[in-house]
Parts: C-alpha cells; structure tokens; sequence
C-alpha cells in the first residue's frame, strides 16, 4: 500500500515536472537567443533593414494602445451583458439558448472575427485600417471569454446576500451594484486577464484588418495606423536573413514581459479591490 | 469600500479610451489652422497623410529599406507599408486604399478590370529581378551537378503524383530513394510563376510536396533531408547557402547559354539563368503620384534601387533596363507592359519597356525580341 501510494506520487510529480521541464527549456533557449538584442536601441528602435538597427517600439506602442483599447471596449459590454444574462434575464430558455451560442462563439477561429471585423468595422462603419477597429475586432474576440468568466463569478455570489438585500428593501439595481458586482470584482478581473492573454497574441485578425509591418511612427489617436508585437515578429521569423531571428526571439520575450505586465497591473487591482471589499 | 472599487473598474477601462480620444483631439487636421485655444501638439510642422504601401512580401524588404532611407532624409514626410502579398495588395490598390502596390508578378486581368472600374490608372516599375532557386541538401551528390527544366516539369506536374516517387524516376541512374519534395505555399506568387515556368500552366502542380508560407521552414527541411529537393526565391538560398546547394537548370535552350545554369547574380540578371528569373515590380497610383511627396518617394526609390536592391538579397536591374524604367517614370506612362494580360514567355524586361517587343498577345511562346543584358520575362497568368 505504501509503496503503491508512492509510485502514484512519484507519476504525478513526472506529470508536473514534464511541461515544466519543457517551459524551461523552451524560456532558456529563448533568452539565450534574445539576450543579445535586448538593448535599448532595440526597445526603442524602429523597424529596419538591417536587423541589428531593427528596433520594437511601434509594435510596443501599438499592442498597449490595442489592448487598452480592447479591454475599455469589451470590459463594460461583457459585464453588461453578463448581469443581463446572470441577474435579470427572466426566460429560462432564450438564456440557455444565449449561452450555449456564447461558448460556441469562443471556439471560433480568430480570422473570422478579423473578416467579420475587416466587414463592419473597416468597411461598413468606415474606421479604416485603424487601431480602433483592430482593437474593437479583438474585442469582439474576447467578449465570449469575459461574459463566460464573468457569469460564473456572478454565480458564485451565494444567494443568501441578494435575498437579504432584498429583505432590507433594496430594488434591483441596488442588489447588483453594491451587493453582487462587488463580490464578483476578482472573477471578472480574472476573466480580463484571460481576454487579455489572448488579445495580445492574435495575429491572424490584425492581418486582415490591416495592420502594417514598417511604421516609423506611433500612433497619435485611435484612427492612426499600426503595428503589433506579434506582427513584427512574423516579420522577422519569415526573413531570410538569420540575424532577424535573434530579433524575433527578443521580440518574443518583450511580447512575455508585456503580457506579464498588463497580468500583474490586473492582479494587483484585484487584490487591492478584494481587501477593501472585506 | 465596496462602491469605489468597482467603480474604479470601470473608470480604468473608460480611462483607455478617454486618454486616447484626447490625443486624437490633438491632432490638429493637415494644413487646418490650430483653433484659437488649442495648443498645437508640437512645434514640428504638421505632416502630410502617410504614404501607404501594401503588397507582395517578396518586394517588401526593397521597399522597406528605400522607405528606410527615405524618411532618413526626409523626418517630415510618413510611409507605411503592410504585407498582404501580391492579390491582397491589388485588392487594396485598386479600391484606392494605397499609393504603392507591390507586386511579384505583373497585374492580371481581373485586377486589370477592378482597376478600371474604380477609375484607378497606374505606372508598372520594375524594381528587381528575383531568381527562384532549386536547392538541395549539401550531402546530395548526384543532382548538384544540374537538372533540366523538362526533368523538373515531369517531377512537378500534377500527373507526376503517384508515379514520380523515386530520384531514380527523374532522371535514370540517379538512386532509387524516395524524394522528398519541399515548395512555397500555394497562395503565393512564387508558387504561381514557378508553376508557370516550369509545368507551363500557372497554380498546377502535384499536391503531394511539403508547402509552406514561410521559406526559413523549407530552408530547414531541405537543409535536413538528404534526400529532399525544393525551391523559393533566391534571397533565402543567398542567406543559406551554406546549408543548401543550389542546383544548376538547364532549359535545354543554346541561345540563352547551353547546359546548366546556377543562379547568381550574374546569370540572373543576364537572362542565362531561365527560366526561373524573374522581375518584381512596384505599380504606383497615377492619383498619388501627383501628392509631391509621393513623386518624391518614387523618385528617391529609381534612384537608390540599385544600391539596396543588392543589400537585401535582390539581383538590381541591368543599368539599361533601369534607364528606361526610370524614363516610365519621368514620363508617368501608365499601364501595364504586359498588356495586362499576363502570360508571357520568353519576353525580355528590355524590349517590352523600349517598345521593341511584338503586341503582348502574340507574343506567347514566341521568339524574343531579345538583347542580350537583359532577363526574360515569364509572367505569371
């Protein structure tokens, strides 16, 4: 028995241990090969013929405008339709229906959303090749992760709270606003970070919308073109010159730091909001 | 304080926008005198809309050091260029989203037609020649020594799938292993012409080949079978042709340079290397060329093509077919030399830019009206 119970402790731990092992090789080789062009030159540089002047700025730039902009866009309108759907959707039915359509639409490939977004957006409503219509494209994209996730935070407002609430002759939107939205603040915040992991890495509906490779310029309102991170890592990988790779590579990473960065800002809010609450 | 922090939630989301909308108030619009009030955003002079360049992939590192360059020279004046290739840059072009396309092969008919439709006029510059380069792996010692067009056309053809499996099927007395077949993806350009040059109907080829968008992929594979054969365009092999050996390809034709031919910058550019050379093009918006700063940023790319053209991997055009690319310039003439109908083989880049050359149409297949310094011209359909 004993010997039993170790075995299965010893599979599990080689469970964990293997993607582990992987990530570290993956993040050593990684670094290895980035850590040469991380300079300054490099973070505040533009793009380049010459990959040892290429530089990432725009694409910085470009993926913080966007993912800003993506987030203020699909952040009150997935809440929003969250608490619809949570707190005051009455049919049972239409909102089975909503939501199994919801998780369905999470599972669309992201092309779809940059030609429904190059449709609508760059086309219909006239926006352009625009940040803002990438980034409302993007938010398209997350809107399912952030109404799911957030969904289930409501849920986990036990029920108990809302029937005192409205014990104590709270209307409606009273419940919502000072009972259960509060209470849900970390779900939800959770739920922005996994819309924002997955915004910052998209490519393919970018492409489509019109996102540009070569700018040596940043962007000075929602309608100026664009770059991102990935796409000018795309670039890189695909030259035939071996120095762009290194490139490539410390783009890759500056894309990691980014992402952890926007995490940890999300995190720390979600902390700061989870002590005041209680 | 439960309020305030979801309230802060949502006043950080809102704040993106806010921030962004007030930037956007700083713009002032170009040439508009700044509202009384307003500061404007800074003491450099307002710049004029961006010069917007989209297209090919293949063209884009030349255009994307000339754009380099130019705005060196030029702080105040913007270009933006995107890679949607070739089809896609048209697509844009002839919607008159862009003041540049850039494009692998000549525009075709149906491009010819949205043009016209939207009332687009343009002016074809040739700005390289690329070659596209069969390759195979260093340990490979048998077809090191050449292959003719007629061997890689019985390999590539469509009819080739399910019969040509062996080194032995190319070419008898060649071993008798598998070959393993490495290709551009099919939506791309160099798929097209290659196809064109060599099986003699453009996007038709057997299916069963490793196809990838991306050349560093099939630059790996070939470099780590021995037993593999693949092609792309010459600037990949240029960066890795130490890992790869380019074969020579013999068009079985005496008047272009008898017996195999190995791609360099030479053979290129002198149309001994055929007929796998072929010239890149940018086609510039007859509209946007009258903005200064785009005649500007044509004229700065006529000029120092040659010089970057080489620093990125690209065969410059020989000096007298530059000459009269630059004369097209100078005199804005519109139009395609290809006719715009495509398709044609064995054309020189010379003759259809110096009028010499028979009416596109009858000019399939038929002989050249060929001077000697320049590469023919086999244009994709």
């Amino acid at each position: 028995m004993q010997t039993r119970e170790r075995l299965f402790r010893i599979l599990c731990v080689s469970c964990l241990a293997l993607p582990l092992l992987m990530l570290a090789y993956l993040l050593g080789r990684l670094v290895v090969d980035a850590w040469p062009r991380l300079t300054m030159a490099f973070l505040t540089g533009f793009p380049s013929r010459r990959a040892e002047d290429a530089g990432i700025l725009p694409g910085i730039v470009g993926s913080l405008y966007l993912i800003l902009l993506t987030i203020a866009l699909a952040l009150p309108v997935g809440v929003g339709a969250a608490l619809y759907l949570e707190e005051f959707g009455q049919r049972r039915r239409l909102a089975q229906l909503i939501e199994v359509n919801i998780a369905n639409l999470a599972g669309v490939p992201s092309i779809i959303y940059g030609l429904l977004g190059l449709e609508v957006f760059v086309r219909f409503m006239g926006l352009g090749r625009s940040l803002i219509a990438g980034a409302a494209t993007l938010a398209l994209l997350v809107l399912p992760v952030i109404i799911m996730s957030t969904r289930e935070a409501l849920r986990t407002v036990p029920d108990s709270l809302r029937e005192a609430a409205v014990g104590l002759g709270a209307t409606r939107w009273q419940v919502v606003r000072r009972i259960v939205l509060p209470q849900a603040v970390p779900g939800i915040m959770t739920g922005s970070i996994l819309a924002v992991s997955r915004a910052i890495g998209e490519t393919a509906p970018l492409v489509v919308i019109g996102a540009l490779t070569f700018i040596t310029f940043l962007p000075d309102g929602p309608t100026a073109p664009f770059t991102a991170l990935p796409i000018q890592i795309f670039n890189w990988v695909s030259r035939p010159q071996a120095a762009f790779a290194a490139n490539a590579a410390a783009g890759i990473l500056v894309l990691m730091v980014t992402l952890l960065a926007l995490n940890a800002v999300a995190i720390y809010l979600r902390e700061r909001m989870q002590r005041s609450h209680r | 304080m439960t309020q305030r922090s979801v309230s802060t939630l949502f006043v950080c989301s809102a704040i993106a926008i806010a921030s962004m909308t007030a930037c956007k108030g700083g713009d002032a619009p170009a040439g508009g005198t700044p509202a009384a009030g307003s500061k404007p955003a800074s003491a450099a002079p307002v710049a004029a809309a961006p010069i917007q360049i989209d297209g090919s992939s293949t063209v884009a590192p030349i255009t994307e050091a000339v754009a380099e360059d130019f705005q060196k020279a030029n702080p105040d004046k913007k270009v933006t260029m995107g890679v949607s290739g070739t089809g896609g840059g048209f697509k844009k072009f002839c919607a008159a989203e862009l003041a540049i396309a850039g494009a692998s092969r000549p525009i075709k008919p149906t491009e010819v037609e949205a043009c016209a439709k939207a009332g687009i006029e343009y002016i074809e510059l040739a700005v390289a020649y690329d070659g596209l380069t069969v390759v195979v792996n260093k340990e490979n010692t048998w077809a090191a020594g050449g292959i003719t067009v007629a061997e890689l056309k019985k390999l590539w053809a469509p009819e080739a799938q399910g019969t040509v499996k062996t080194w032995a099927d190319v070419r008898a007395g060649w071993p008798a292993d598998e070959i393993h077949l490495f290709g551009a993806g099919v939506d791309s350009g160099t798929y097209d012409y290659f196809t064109q040059a060599i099986v003699g109907k453009e996007h038709s080829s057997r299916g069963d080949f490793t196809s990838s968008e991306d050349d560093n992929v099939l630059v790996k594979g070939v470099s780590t079978d021995k037993l593999a054969l693949g092609f792309f365009g010459y600037a990949y092999y240029e960066a890795n042709h130490d890992k790869l050996v380019a074969v020579p390809v013999d068009d079985e034709k005496a008047e272009n340079g008898a017996g195999p031919i190995a791609p360099s910058p030479t053979t290129i550019a002198d149309a001994t290397y055929q007929p796998l050379a072929r010239p890149i093009f940018i086609y510039v918006s007859m509209k946007a060329a009258q903005r200064p700063e785009v005649a500007a940023f044509i004229d700065y790319y006529v000029a120092n093509a040659p010089k970057l053209v080489k620093e990125v991997g690209y065969v410059a055009l020989p000096e007298k077919v530059q000459a009269l690319v630059k004369d097209r310039w100078t005199q804005r003439k519109t139009g395609s030399v290809f006719g715009g109908h495509g398709s044609q083989v064995a054309v020189t880049l010379e003759a259809l830019l110096s009028g010499t050359a028979p009416a596109p149409a009858s000019a399939a297949a038929s002989g050249p009206a060929s001077a000697p310094a320049s590469a023919p011209v086999s244009a994709a359909h």
